[in-house]
Formats: C-alpha cells, structure tokens, sequence
C-alpha cells in the first residue's frame, strides 16, 4: 500500500480552524432551527445541514479534496444512492397526510 | 480421473503445514472455503426443511395439532431466520462462488483470500449466535424473521442476541461480496475480458454490489432494534416522535434487494448450464449480463411494495408500484434468452439441465404471481394470505433452491472428481418438482380465499388446501432425501470422471478434476468465447 500514498496531505492550520468554525457555526445553526417549527420542512432543514457538516468533514477532515479521482467518484457514487434511498422514503413522509 | 503425475489435488496439498481438520478451518484455499460453505449451510438447510415440515404438520387440521401457539410463533421465525440468512443468501455466492469464480476467471485464488476465510468466521459466528438465541433468554424469537416493530421492541423472547446475529451474517456477506467484486476487475487472467466472462461470473457482479452497498442498511437496523430494546430511545415510537414505518423502509431497503441477492446467481448458474446441454452459444449474452446489472440497480428501488398496506402514502404505493414493474423487464430478458437458447439446440436431459428448466419453470410461476402482488390494487386483498407465502416460496425456493440443486449437479463433480448416479438424480428432480407443486399450489388458492399468513389456527374452509400441501411436504422431502443421498454416494464412491463430464468450454472443465491447489496443472486457453463449443465434447 505504502507506494501508493506516499504523499499525504497536511491540512493547514488555517484551513483546519475555518472548517473547524464553520462546523461549529453549522452546530449551533442546527440547534437554533431546532427550536422553531417549520412543518414539513423540519426534517428538510435539519438533513441539509447534517448533509453540509458531513461534507465539509469528508472533503477536508478526511482528505477526499485531495484524494484521487478515482476514489472521489467512488465516494460520490455511494452518498448518492444513499441520497436515493433517502430520497425515495420522503415519497412516502412528505405526501403520507392527503397525499 | 487422467494421469496428472506430480500434480496433486487441491485435497492432497493444502498449501499450508497444518493438517486434517485444521488444514480446512484456517485455510484460505477458496475451494476449501467454498465447500466448508457448502456443508453448513446444507446442515442449516436440513434444520430449516425439518422446521418447514413441522409447521406444515401443524397446519394439517385446524386446532392444536403437534405444538401450542407460542412454539408456532417461534418455528415459523426461526425457519424463516435460518432459510434466509444462513441458507439462501450465501448459498450460490458463498458456496459455488467461492468454489468456481476464480477458476472461471483463470485466477489462483480470489483477490483478498485471509479476508475470505474472515467472512466464512462471521458466518459460522452468526450462524452460532443464531443458534444461541434459541436456547437462552426468554425463549426463541417470535417476531417472524422481518424483526418488525413495535413488536419486536418489546417482546420478551429473545430478539436482542438473534438481531446481532444477523448483524455479523451481515458483514459476512459485505466482505464477500468486496472479494468478489475484487476479484472480477483485477484477476481477470489475459485474454478474459468482460465480454468473455461467463455469465455466472456476471451474476456475482451485479450480485457482489447488492451486497456491498445495502447489506450495511441491514445491518444499521437490526442494531436499531438492539439499541430500541436496551434504550429505548424512542426512533420507531409515535409517542416518543418516531415512526414504525421508518422501520419497514428501512428494512426493506435492504431485504428486497436481498431477494436478488439469492436469485442472481442462481439465473448465473442457470445462464452457464443450459447453453452447454444445448449444445448452442448463449442467446443474447451482453443483454443477460446487462439485465444482471439492470435486476440489481431497479430492484434496489422497489422496496417499499413490501409495504402497500401499511398505511404509507398512496403517492409512494402508486410510485413503487410502477418501478415494480420496471423490474420485471430484465427478468423476463433472460428468460426469453434461456428459451431461445435451448430453441433448436441439441438438448440431452442431464440433471444439471433438468434441474434448470424446474428454475425456470417454478420461477416464472413465481414471478408472474409478484406483479399480481406488485400491482396495488390487487396486492391490498391478497396482502399478508397464503398467496404471498406461495409466491415467494416459488421464487426463492423454486429459483434460488433448484438453481443450488443445479450447480450441485453440474459442478459438484469438478470438486469431488467422481459423478453421481443420473438416473437416480432424474428421479429424485421428479419426486422433488411433483412434492414441491403439491405444497406451494395449493397454498395459491387458499390465500386468495383469503388465509392469511403466520396464523396458527384457521376456518374449516382452508383444510383441504393445507391438506394437500402438507401431504405435498412429505414427498418434497423424500425428494430431497434421494437427491442428497445420491449425490453423497456418488461423490464419495462414484465412478472417476476427467476434466470435462459435460462438454463445457468455460476454464473450470479444462483443468482437472478435482482441481489443484492453484486451480491450473497446466496454462488454461483462454481464446474461446465461454460458451463456444466447436471441438469442446464431454469425456467419454
């Protein structure tokens, strides 16, 4: 394994404190919406910002920016089918009252 | 078997210094593991059939006939438990993938081959725990083998250990399915590309992806129901703001495609066989190994058909009701192909090929029944009856189970160098599909009457039909006794055979039979197109 990753990345200090602060800014976001009712759009608002935290994560904390593009497609791949499983269930919550 | 000389088998050299019993446990020899596979899920399989029998026993007249209610319960889940995840799922991969895959792809051993002993360790382990939560706790689950909720949270049997079970069965198949996957990209020998590739290796595939990606889905649920049953946090609980149907999707998302999972390879093994006693290419190869794809991605997006009365919104009933049918197209591709194919060949009637065509037969029944259950309107009044129970029985025993008894008399003799009796193997496919039509048809006919499923006592109206059908089990059952027996006797005293008992042109039948420790005694031609046999004809 070692001859294909000798090179690894070093996150900055400065790029690790900003999305560091962002997802501490995301925190607090997501406590704040919490506390108002937005209906249907609860759980909307609340697994855009889970989706956004996770991201930021992936793409700096666990190095995907600067991975291959090979393995970005490979990762991309699976957060979409997990979107369309995730998706494909709000066919049912989104339209379960009247629908 | 010919004059190999020098050149063992893969029974005589283990490639390791350990010997007897230990030299199969920690072996990585995809051949030992494939048969080690084999064994225990043919015991479970065993234990599973015997549980069948005693819940077609009991329905043989309404009232108490041989065990009380809560005993039903815990049968019928535990028959359930053990056919579908420790028999049916690993059966064709595990056991006949492990066995065939890389010899068919001109490999010695599968890409990651300690990682394939691990997966066998987690299958015995959970196939162990199963076990173990029959006998400790409050008693054996009761819950039916879907685990739903609320039931299954509060119920005081014992759930907890038979969830982890099917948690580590899981990963068991997730890390098969990597290998496999693995495998197939990179150990390709020269001269096998993709198009030359045989079709069975097509279906571990699209097989190995189903695996890969929705096995963790099940796996992430079975532990909710863990984490619900000793916390109590409240996700499948209206009360506490979750939602039971949250549950349902969420196993379904992995158990519908689970359903391909068993039947892919079994049309794999079906696609393999019957161009060979056909004596003709395959009809339409590219469009069978792409409808293989085509199975495993739409059948990933139909799950919630499972779940049309369970009060989910009628938008997702109509939206999942259509990609129901969506699905029956690549189905129905490689049926039409299988029938094109034997169209003017020149067939002879070997078990491999007779076991076949029961596959396609009992499949077709089995699939044909699913769009009366896919199709909304209709499902809401069959939902839950006897209908239900037959049509999966049809497509998971019929397909899956058959294209298992298929591959046993079709490779079985490459693995143990000796054939089995052929008139006896006809006989017993003959017993079995009678036994078989005899416990599932009827059972047609009285859910559409209106038995429903999992209920211990029933209307005097049902009797016949259960009548009939457990008289059916019996001779199912002696089916499957004179089929095992034969293939024992055969296997452990049968007549030698070379490499090529059946004219295959695929790579397992140019090497030796048994194969082996590295697969290959000499380098395999790898110029043929897989099921091109001008010059290819059986030993004599």
């Amino acid at each position: 394994m070692s001859e294909h990753h000798q090179e690894h990345h070093i996150l900055s200090i400065k790029t690790a404190g900003t999305v560091l602060g962002l997802l501490l800014a995301l925190t607090a976001l997501t406590v704040a919406v919490s506390r108002i009712d937005l209906g249907f759009m609860n759980v909307a608002v609340a697994l855009t910002l889970a989706t956004t935290k996770s991201l930021l994560v992936i793409t700096y904390f666990m190095h995907m920016k600067y991975e291959s593009r090979f393995f970005r497609i490979i990762v991309f791949i699976c957060f979409l089918i997990l979107a369309v499983f995730i998706g494909m269930t709000f066919f049912d919550v989104a339209y379960r009252h009247g629908g | 078997m010919e004059n190999t000389n020098a050149v063992k088998s893969f029974y005589e050299d283990s490639g390791s210094s350990r010997t007897g019993i230990m030299s199969w446990l920690f072996t990585t020899d995809h051949k030992r593991i494939g048969l080690m596979y084999m064994y225990v899920l043919l015991a479970m399989f065993v234990v599973g059939v015997c549980l069948g029998l005693a819940i077609r026993l009991e329905l043989i007249a309404p009232g108490k006939t041989i065990m009380e209610a809560q005993t039903y319960n815990a049968v019928f889940t535990l028959h359930g438990v053990i056919m579908i995840f420790i028999v049916v799922i690993p059966s064709i991969p595990a056991a006949f993938g492990n066995m065939i895959l890389p010899i068919q792809l001109g490999a010695e051993d599968v890409s990651f081959p300690r990682l394939n002993l691990l997966s066998w360790w987690l299958y015995i382990t959970g196939t162990v725990m199963a076990l173990f939560s029959l006998f400790t706790g409050q008693g054996a689950p009761d819950t039916g083998w879907t685990f739903y909720v609320p039931f299954s949270e509060f119920t005081t049997t014992n759930v907890s250990v038979a969830v982890i079970a099917v948690f580590i069965l899981g990963f068991s198949s997730i890390l098969t399915g990597i290998n496999f996957i693995t495998t197939i990209h990179r150990l390709r020998a020269p001269g096998i590309t993709w198009t030359k590739m045989p079709l069975f290796a097509w279906s571990l595939y699209a097989t190995g992806w189903i695996q890969v990606l929705a096995t963790p889905v099940l796996g992430i649920t079975v532990l909710l129901i863990f984490v619900e049953r000793v916390l109590g946090v409240g996700l499948f609980d209206p009360n506490k703001g979750g939602d039971p149907i949250l549950y349902q999707h969420l196993f379904w998302i992995y158990s519908h495609p689970a359903v391909y999972i068993m039947i892919l390879p079994a049309m794999g093994v079906v696609s393999d066989i019957i161009p060979v006693f056909a004596r003709k290419n395959i009809f339409g190869y590219k469009t069978i190994a792409v409808s293989s794809l085509m199975i495993a991605f739409a059948g990933s997006l139909v799950w919630a058909h499972h779940m049309f009365t369970s009060g989910m919104s009628d938008t997702a009933v109509l939206i999942f009701s259509l990609l129901t049918f969506v699905v029956a197209i690549p189905s129905a591709i490689k049926v039409f192909n299988w029938t094109a194919t034997l169209y003017k060949g020149s067939i002879t009637l070997e078990p491999p090929l007779l076991y076949s065509l029961g596959f396609i037969f009992l499949f077709s029944v089995g699939g044909l029944t699913g769009l009366i259950l896919g199709s909304a309107g209709t499902d809401i009044h069959v939902h839950d009856t006897y209908f239900v129970v037959s049509h999966f029985h049809y497509v998971i025993f019929g397909g899956t189970g058959f294209g298992l008894f298929a591959a046993m008399h079709y490779w079985l003799p490459k693995m143990y160098g000796r054939m089995y009796n052929k008139k006896v193997a006809k006989i017993a496919f003959a017993v079995l599909f009678v036994g078989f039509n005899l416990l599932y048809m009827p059972l047609f006919v009285i859910g559409l009457q209106g038995m429903p499923r999992r209920y211990y006592d029933y209307l005097p109206q049902y009797q016949t039909g259960h009548m009939i059908s457990t008289f059916g089990s019996w001779i199912l059952a002696l089916g499957l006794i004179i089929m095992f027996v034969n293939l024992y006797k055969g296997y452990t005293k049968g007549p030698k055979i070379g490499r090529n008992p059946w004219g295959g042109s695929t790579l397992e039948w140019q090497t030796m039979s048994p194969p082996p420790l590295l697969n290959f005694d000499r380098e395999p031609d790898t110029s043929r197109r897989p099921y091109d046999f001008k010059g290819v004809t059986p030993d004599e």
